[in-house]
């Protein structure tokens, strides 16, 4: 018996295949009405093209990763601060009586098929869950985009770090090893060094005194529910406000204050988003697989008289570890109501010092609209070059935060550097002063200096390389002037905050260059028909090309 | 008034003096006896030294005498005295090239031995054995697996590890700074008689872990889980690291993460 089929019945088939996704979606909107002008506002919003505005969604994409290991994660954990003995497949720890939080971890770690790989992927992407909100957060600060109409979206994206901050830490103290229980001593200790309310909190938290057995299943529902929730609202908020407000984009021809220069929503730029997804998660995964991160089995059960060298904490914790570790230990003890107060050191570095920093920043866009009298809507971007007080007060930021977080790893530098301990310290109590201010003044030249170069070029042309000697002897470099001279031959563009060329391939001295990876890729340019001809100079070969093609 | 008592007639001038000095003189002899009864060292060094431990007396006087002096009594801020330190400080330090030392710095660092294979051996033995007979002290067990008793505790190994040595040495053995330019180094290459050495002796800024402190069961313990740590490799990936924690890891997102991802954010960007 043999079957046939005839050539109509494939070609229908054929029709229909080619016509599903009309028939689908004509049967969706049917349905659902989809077809609005709202749905056509949000497929087509316009998207600059930089490779700076992805730098917030290696941070979106690094949450989702951290939701989806973290479910597979909580599957198998289990906060409880029982006491177990340990009898699983890590033998330098068989019959250690141990709490159970930590035992199962253990346990997801060694004996459940995946578990290590997605417990480091899950830590390896908080790292760059943070570290990319930092990235982000820096690239804003220094292009002025939190200006109005951005700063609701900018607190929030403080808040989100602060949450970002929490749920790492919390993360941290989770697997009951010896190292986050060191940790959360130390959260303890400066949730006590508050005035007044300290005792009470932590008492509160920890229900009792540290550690008991209350906190752990506090710290996982804050952990897993809580505090990701919060995040996920504030995402979306993020999110929300960022399509509903224009996108920022860098000055440059036929750009305004009132358009966006770049590609829709849909389908291009969401098909470059899916596949930058996957580039993070694939990164995500390389990481988790080729880089161990927190060798919980090496820090043993937490127990209070167990404590090491080098314990430190995650990287976006660590400027406050430095502070802690710079700070003198000025304790003030004074009497008030017949009562004595205690004010401990660490009340500074650990709890003012976060709260200094944080008012600061979320203050900046406020007082500087206000200093400037500025109540204009901005969509254009500034070069960093063009605000050198903002640059400079950025990088006066920068410098002092990465002074603590050195700090905060001086016992590995000086072990590592074989450095004394005491001279790290006093490196970082006086870098912590000097360089700021040094990181400013440096700073506030070189932008300077750039925008001084980008006027020069403005007004002399670009340097072409050509040099002509005077009749005098004396030398001279020919310069391409940019746009209309004046009499005396100084350029008459404005300077107006955007990229100025500074060489002649830019200008067409080579062919228009197409968009390589990071560089544009030049090729030589077909010679011009009529080539400039500097004095005995006869363009015989290229007239010859020029008949070849 | 005690007129009324009868008292003896006092003695001469001649007798009181007689008298006083064969007190003297008892008292003279009582304690010359003492001194030598309980002073061994005297009648000590008087006996000669072994064969092995005079070659360790003249490697003592090529190598060690600048600093720690003629009687290995010790040299004001160069050497401390090592009467009394006994052979586990010798094997400690020699074997581990911190002595002969370079220059006089925080602590003495440690390097290649002074000397090679067998030599080194014969060497050390022979210091061992003189400053032993020189003035006493911890000795060491025979043997270089010297945690063979303790093949299946070394999580009990890891338990006194992490309470008594993980403070300075790290959770990983990796090491750590102290102050004042001094460190704890890191355990990875040390052999067991070297650890074994290290607790008795209680080098530069350690303490000693003398047998009552840790026995020597415990002690062979301990060496069963700093090896085993260096044998257990790194589940977590080809790359640990340095187990040093969360300060390599931070730096590791930004350099191989964030690097990564932003390459990547250039290369999307560039090619629209």
């Amino acid at each position: 018996m043999t079957i046939t089929v005839r050539p109509s019945a494939l070609k229908r088939r054929r029709q229909q295949l080619r016509d599903m996704p009309a028939a689908t979606g004509r049967g969706l909107d049917d349905r659902l009405q989809l077809a609005s002008p709202g749905l056509r506002t949000l497929l087509n919003k316009v998207f600059p093209d930089h490779w700076s505005f992805l730098l917030g969604e290696i941070a979106l994409w690094s949450f989702v990763m951290l939701l989806l290991t973290g479910t597979f994660l909580a599957l198998f954990f289990d906060p409880s601060m029982e006491e177990v003995t340990y009898n699983g497949s890590y033998t330098a720890l068989s019959g250690v009586e141990m709490s159970r939080a930590y035992e199962s971890t253990l346990t997801l770690s060694f004996d459940v098929r995946g578990g290590l790989l997605i417990r480091q992927m899950h830590h390896w992407s908080a790292l760059l869950f943070l570290a990319a909100i930092v990235v982000h957060f820096l690239r804003i600060f220094f292009t002025g985009a939190y200006r109005k109409p951005r700063e609701i979206n900018y607190l929030i994206g403080v808040a989100m770090f602060w949450l970002a901050f929490l749920l790492g830490f919390t993360g941290y103290t989770l697997p009951d090893d010896a190292l986050s229980g060191s940790g959360l001593r130390i959260a303890h200790a400066i949730i006590l060094s508050i005035p007044v309310l300290g005792t009470w909190t932590a008492s509160a938290l920890f229900d009792g005194d540290f550690p008991g057995t209350a906190i752990m299943p506090r710290v996982f529902i804050l952990h897993v529910f809580l505090l990701p929730l919060a995040l996920l609202g504030l995402i979306t908020a993020h999110l929300l406000i960022m399509f509903k407000q224009m996108h920022t984009q860098w000055p440059g021809a036929g750009r305004s204050n009132r358009n966006v220069v770049g590609e829709r929503f849909f389908p291009r730029y969401i098909s470059k988003q899916t596949s930058f997804l996957l580039i993070v998660f694939g990164v995500i995964a390389a990481l988790g697989g080729l880089f161990q991160i927190n060798p919980v089995w090496l820090f043993g059960p937490y127990k209070a008289a167990v404590v090491s060298v080098a314990t430190q904490p995650d990287w976006y914790v660590l400027f406050l570890e430095g502070s802690t570790r710079l700070f003198p230990s000025w304790e003030i003890r004074f009497p008030l109501f017949g009562e004595h107060f205690t004010i401990p050191t660490l009340f500074w570095p650990g709890v003012v010092l976060p709260g200094i920093l944080t008012t600061l920043v979320v203050a900046y866009p406020f007082y500087e609209a206000r200093k400037l009298k500025d109540k204009q809507i901005h969509n254009l971007l500034q070069r960093p070059r063009d605000v050198p007080v903002r640059t400079g007060l950025g990088a006066m930021g920068v410098t002092f935060w990465l002074v603590l977080t050195l700090s905060g790893a001086n016992d590995v530098i000086a072990s590592t550097f074989d450095i004394s301990l005491n001279a790290t310290t006093w490196a970082g109590r006086i870098g912590a002063v000097v360089l700021p201010p040094l990181a400013y003044w440096v700073t506030h030249r070189v932008c300077l200096g750039l925008q001084q170069h980008d006027r020069q070029v403005l007004s002399h042309g670009v340097e072409t390389g050509i040099l002509r000697r005077r009749p005098d002897g004396g030398f001279m470099e020919v310069h391409q002037p940019l746009g209309p001279t004046d009499p005396h031959g100084h350029g008459e563009l404005e300077y107006t905050g955007a990229p100025v060329p500074k060489k002649m391939n830019r200008l067409g001295a080579l062919a228009p260059a197409t968009r390589g990876f990071l560089a544009p890729v030049e090729r030589p340019s077909t010679p011009p028909t009529e080539p400039p001809t500097p004095n005995g100079y006869e363009g015989t070969e290229v007239a010859g090309t020029d008949q070849s093609r | 008034m005690t007129s009324q008592t009868p008292s003896r007639r006092p003695r001469s001038r001649a007798r009181r003096r007689l008298g006083s000095s064969v007190r003297l003189l008892a008292a003279l002899a009582l304690a010359g006896f003492l001194y030598t009864a309980f002073a061994p060292g005297l009648a000590a060094q008087d006996q000669p030294l072994s064969p092995t431990a005079a070659e360790g007396e003249e490697l003592y006087q090529r190598n060690c005498i600048s600093c720690h002096g003629r009687n290995a009594d010790g040299v004001e801020d160069r050497g401390p005295s090592l009467v009394g330190v006994g052979e586990a400080a010798v094997e400690f330090q020699v074997s581990t090239g911190r002595m002969p030392m370079t220059r006089q710095e925080a602590q003495a660092q440690a390097k290649p031995p002074k000397w090679q294979g067998e030599e080194l051996e014969r060497n050390v033995a022979a210091l061992s054995a003189y400053i032993q007979e020189l003035g006493g002290g911890p000795q060491m067990p025979a043997g270089t697996d010297l945690a063979e008793s303790a093949e299946g505790a070394v999580a009990r190994g890891g338990e006194l590890y992490r309470i008594n040595c993980s403070s300075c040495h790290a959770y990983s053995g990796g090491g750590g700074a102290l102050s004042s330019g001094a460190s704890a180094p890191s355990l990875a290459e040390a052999t067991d008689r070297q650890i074994y050495a290290a607790m008795l002796s209680g080098p530069q800024n350690m303490p000693v872990f003398g047998d009552n402190q840790l026995t020597p069961e415990e002690k062979a313990e301990v060496i069963a889980f700093i090896q085993h740590l260096q044998e257990d490799g790194d589940p977590g990936g080809v790359f640990n690291l340095g187990r040093f924690g969360p300060t390599t890891e931070g730096l590791a997102i930004f350099l191989v993460g964030i690097v990564a991802v932003v390459f990547a954010t250039l290369w999307i960007a560039g090619k629209s």
